[in-house]
């Protein structure tokens, strides 16, 4: 298979680590020193070849044990995936786009053969085969927004688009940074987003409601959003709290460069054509800051940004407690000298 | 609108539907399927009229099951622009076409209990791919299609046979009319409401809903705007460093378009709201067309819909 899928956990022993060729394609989220919200979304373009854009929905060395998770975390809690009865439509619109991709960009790992309605799909690495009928719900063992997020990595949340507003009526959430499907189901978008500071102010939800509103089929659009976290926990919800929020306060400085990890999710934007729904798949990258710091410009820039950055969003992000130990950490790794402009490494 | 949201296609069929209608069906020119769409959606078709470039948007009417083509319904306008003519006169089986990808600004709404639908004229189109939708997803529809006679009442005879009970014909030559106020009065809860034809009737119909207590937003309708003629103007692009005149018959997006200048559109029918564009200096009146900014943003004057809006007065910059 070209690629060996590590055998790995995320809670308890957290087993999880990235290999040298994971480090060397993180998608690091910094273009600059300093960090802002801004509109920041682009075309959802294949990227360079080995990057986490070459493909529309990227397969790494995770996969495998991402996917165990999800189904642990499914089975403690099987709320974290709901859909709205008017939202089956757009999880097979859903379902339809990833084994579309997947099958065309990893034929090794994927495929999807089609004879008219009769579908039969293929998955290697988790070793699944499924005859279905494109459309029929009785057809799949659950559904379809939940069998084909039960075999992807990333969250995804379905949005119905009416009354000149998104709201998010199906989803598929364990890897989230803090955000619940559960609450916020039924909510448009300026209501789930009523928690983030600054960024309303600016405008900012504005402009990227109206842009959101008008992504076309076949033109894909994504931006990177990025927060921190203790230990390499996909599923910090707030369901789930109690049993990881105190590990914040655990925090030493011999431990964090082990323990602290950025947290980047790719965001990406499909319109989905039968529903007319929007796809929101957030895709979680994790890297400890041992291994960040290996990238010399990266620990140089992001002990900038996490310095410099607005006391609103450090709280918003939860790392206000434990920012000046951050910043003290990586400050080790900045000799002052400058960055050249972009996210990737010199 | 970006480049990779165009479809290369060829005409593969053009059959007279009546006196004053034209349909045309689409396949790739690659052989591959169309891109799957839902009911209510457009498609905008892109026209060499003669070294004019004309882009039009136009309903889809095809089952949206069917991927093996997109189909058109195109009623001719003597008195308009010259789009419909063009497509009516000029357009032939095998020529080759450009069109956009599909746009739905007119989708149903999956939660509604029913789904009641008027159409007027050639307005029935967006309705003939929601039908089919919602008849296979057994949902609950009602159609009713007024049209000037039976022979111009393009589909409604299909229509019926395929649906009975559920599609009423009214042709005003009979002398039949639609009974709004008793139509609105009997709906269950939770019926949502679609309107599609002239200006007037969608008037007409929002104007009862709204006066019968409907909720707003289950009241739905789609109108697209032929740009309207009218006195030339001039225009400085900011941006662009560009002066341009803006000749009677041309929208100022085409004149943009024409200047070499690439400008964002979606719908070209003052609905959808992506070529929305400040204004930087306005001395004189914007003749504001759109449905999209509000009536505070229109008077303003600081935003313009250059798809549908025109000017009259000495100067007018934009940031473009």
């Amino acid at each position: 298979m070209g690629q060996a899928f590590r055998d790995e956990t995320f809670r308890d022993d957290f087993s999880f680590r990235n290999s040298p060729a994971a480090i060397a394609r993180f998608p690091f989220p910094f273009d600059r020193d300093d960090y802002m919200y801004a509109v920041n979304i682009e075309p959802h373009v294949p990227g360079r070849p080995g990057s986490v854009f070459e493909h529309a929905f990227d397969v790494d060395e995770h996969y495998v044990a991402e996917m165990r998770e999800r189904a642990m975390v499914l089975a403690e809690d099987p709320l974290r995936c709901q859909s709205l009865p008017h939202m089956t439509l757009a999880g097979w619109d859903l379902l339809e786009l990833i084994m579309e991709a997947k099958a065309r960009d990893y034929p090794d790992w994927f495929s999807l053969d089609r004879a008219g309605d009769r579908w039969h799909w293929t998955n290697r690495p988790l070793d699944i085969e499924q005859t279905f009928t494109f459309l029929d719900d009785s057809t799949l063992p659950c559904g379809p927004l939940e069998y084909i997020t039960r075999q992807t990595q990333g969250d995804f949340t379905l949005q119905d688009q009416r009354e000149d507003n998104l709201w998010m009526e199906a989803g598929t959430v364990t890897t989230q940074a803090d955000w619940s499907l559960d609450f916020d189901l039924g909510m448009n978008f300026f209501e789930w987003h009523a928690p983030v500071p600054l960024a309303h102010e600016r405008g900012i939800f504005d402009r990227a409601l109206k842009f959101l509103m008008n992504v076309q089929h076949g033109a894909p659009a994504r931006r990177f959003n990025w927060t921190m976290t203790v230990d390499p926990l996909l599923d910090t919800s707030p369901e789930t709290y109690p049993k990881w929020g105190p590990s914040r306060a655990t925090l030493t400085p011999e431990t964090i460069g082990r323990r602290m990890h950025l947290r980047v999710e790719l965001q990406t934007f499909f319109r989905l054509p039968r529903s007319n729904a929007l796809a929101f798949p957030i895709r979680c990258y994790l890297i400890a800051f041992d291994d960040l710091v290996t990238v010399p410009k990266w620990g140089r820039r992001l002990h900038r940004v996490i310095r410099d950055l607005p006391e609103e969003l450090a709280a918003y992000k939860g790392f206000l407690r434990n920012r000046p130990l951050m910043v003290d950490w990586l400050a080790r790794y900045d000799d002052g000298a400058p960055t050249s402009p972009g996210w990737w490494p010199d | 609108m970006s480049a990779g949201t165009r479809l290369a296609v060829r005409v593969a069929e053009v059959v007279p539907v009546n006196d004053l209608v034209k349909r045309f069906r689409f396949v790739r020119r690659d052989g591959g399927p169309m891109p799957a769409f839902s009911g209510g959606a457009h498609t905008v078709v892109e026209m060499d009229d003669h070294g004019l470039r004309r882009m039009n948007p136009y309903s889809l009417m095809g089952d949206p099951a069917d991927l093996s083509g997109y189909e058109i319904s195109v009623r001719r306008d003597d008195a308009g622009r010259g789009g419909s003519l063009y497509l009516h006169r000029h357009v032939r089986p095998g020529q080759e076409m450009v069109i956009s990808h599909p746009v739905n600004l007119f989708p149903l709404d999956r939660r509604a209990k029913k789904h009641l639908m008027i159409a007027g004229g050639i307005g029935i189109t967006p309705f003939i791919a929601q039908i089919a939708q919602a008849a296979a997803q057994d949902m609950r529809f009602e159609l009713h299609y007024a049209a000037r006679s039976r022979a111009l009442a393009a589909y409604g005879g299909t229509l019926a046979a395929r649906h009975p009970g559920r599609v009423h014909l009214y042709l005003d030559d009979e002398g039949q009319a639609i009974d709004l106020g008793a139509l609105l009065a009997g709906q269950p809860l939770g019926t949502h409401l679609y309107v599609c034809g002239p200006k007037a009737m969608i008037a007409w119909v929002r104007g009862a809903a709204a006066a019968a207590g409907w909720p707003a937003a289950a009241v739905h309708h789609e109108e697209f705007l032929a740009p309207p003629p009218g006195e030339p103007f001039a225009v400085r692009l900011a941006a662009s460093g560009i002066d341009l005149t803006v000749g009677p018959t041309r929208s100022l997006l085409e004149a943009i378009e024409a200047a070499g200048v690439a400008a964002p559109y979606l719908c070209r029918g003052g609905a959808c709201g992506q070529c929305e564009t400040a204004v930087l200096d306005c001395d004189g009146r914007i003749l504001h067309h759109d449905h999209w900014l509000s009536d505070d943003q229109k008077a303003s004057g600081i935003r313009i819909m250059p798809c549908v809006s025109r000017f009259e007065g000495r100067l007018l910059v934009l940031d473009r």
